[in-house]
């Protein structure tokens, strides 16, 4: 039987490979928001496990406001990208250390 | 439930691999059709969660918006992939150890605190006539209008905030200036002059 652990373990497992994803990472700004999407999906995997398991749809509202963020994130985080890419004409995360102390 | 038990297996393994070509995808269009794939594959195991408004959800908006947000930075940016593909971090078997372990942990603890409980099992049936949207609106209108009225804010403040980063103005275009052109008075354009009149042909009479 598929159950709320199947579900659990599955979601460790994401955010588990997105979290290497980001260490692992040294090529671009791009795979490290995706990485991060990744991660929400994680967390949201794990909500709508215990809102099936407990029966509780409040679970699922938190999903819902996540996307929410989360398409917010991603829209202001391209943004951002493209300016920085506007200006540098590169999108290196090694190459970004224009602020270092 | 033999079917169903195949079922999450399938999904859960092609969305594994899908993680992991979002990861290690050298071409970053790679890595987005990649991360398409990984949220097909989590829509599916919505939906055999019965969590189906938040499947579709996932698939429209994320998807259909976000992921082609994505795709259009990606082929618009013009990354050079040679460049781009070398190597990992120094620190790349410190993550992949750091991940190990997370997982590790992770699932001792679903085991360990699982053992006790039903949570192996399968997830209690829903009752007859459940429709999952209907539950969901019910809440989501009455119980966290609020919440959902600041998510339309912070929606609109993505709006504003991308346009806002990303809007230049190029030097030497030549545009229409509208509040300008209605703020201006007669008095900033003519100019009235007040002289004596006199004859044109006062000189050749003399």
């Amino acid at each position: 039987m598929i159950g709320l652990s199947h579900y659990l373990t599955l979601s460790a497992l994401l955010f588990a490979l997105s979290i290497a994803g980001i260490f692992i990472n040294r090529r671009n700004l791009i795979l490290l928001l995706m990485c991060i999407e990744l991660m929400l999906l994680a967390v949201n995997f794990n909500f709508i496990a215990f809102s099936r398991y407990l029966g509780d749809e409040t679970g699922q509202v938190f999903v819902f406001f996540i996307l929410t963020v989360a398409a917010a994130e991603a829209a202001i985080g391209l943004a951002i990208l493209v300016v920085l890419f506007r200006n540098r004409r590169s999108i290196n995360v090694q190459e970004m250390d224009r602020m270092k102390g | 439930m033999l079917f169903h038990a195949i079922l999450f297996y399938t999904f859960a393994a092609i969305l594994v691999g899908a993680a992991l070509g979002v990861i290690f995808s050298r071409n970053p269009v790679h890595g987005v059709m990649f991360l398409v794939l990984a949220f097909f594959q989590s829509a599916m195991l919505w939906l055999l969660a019965e969590a189906e408004f938040l499947a579709i959800v996932l698939v429209l908006v994320y998807v259909g918006a976000v992921m082609v947000l994505f795709l259009f930075v990606v082929m618009m940016l013009d990354i050079n992939i040679e460049r781009a593909g070398d190597g990992y971090t120094r620190y790349w078997q410190l993550g992949i150890g750091i991940a190990g372990l997370m997982v590790f942990e992770l699932i001792q603890i679903v085991l360990m605190r699982g053992r006790g409980a039903d949570s192996g099992n399968g997830f209690a049936a829903t009752p007859e006539g459940y429709s999952n949207t209907e539950a969901l609106g019910a809440v989501l209108y009455t119980e966290h209008v609020y919440a959902f009225e600041i998510a339309a804010v912070i929606l609109l403040l993505a709006i504003i905030a991308a346009i806002t980063l990303t809007m230049r103005k190029r030097p030497g275009l030549k545009q229409q200036d509208i509040s300008a052109q209605v703020a201006v008075r007669a008095a900033d354009r003519i100019r009235v002059v007040k002289m004596d009149s006199e004859r044109p042909d006062a000189g050749s009479e003399s």
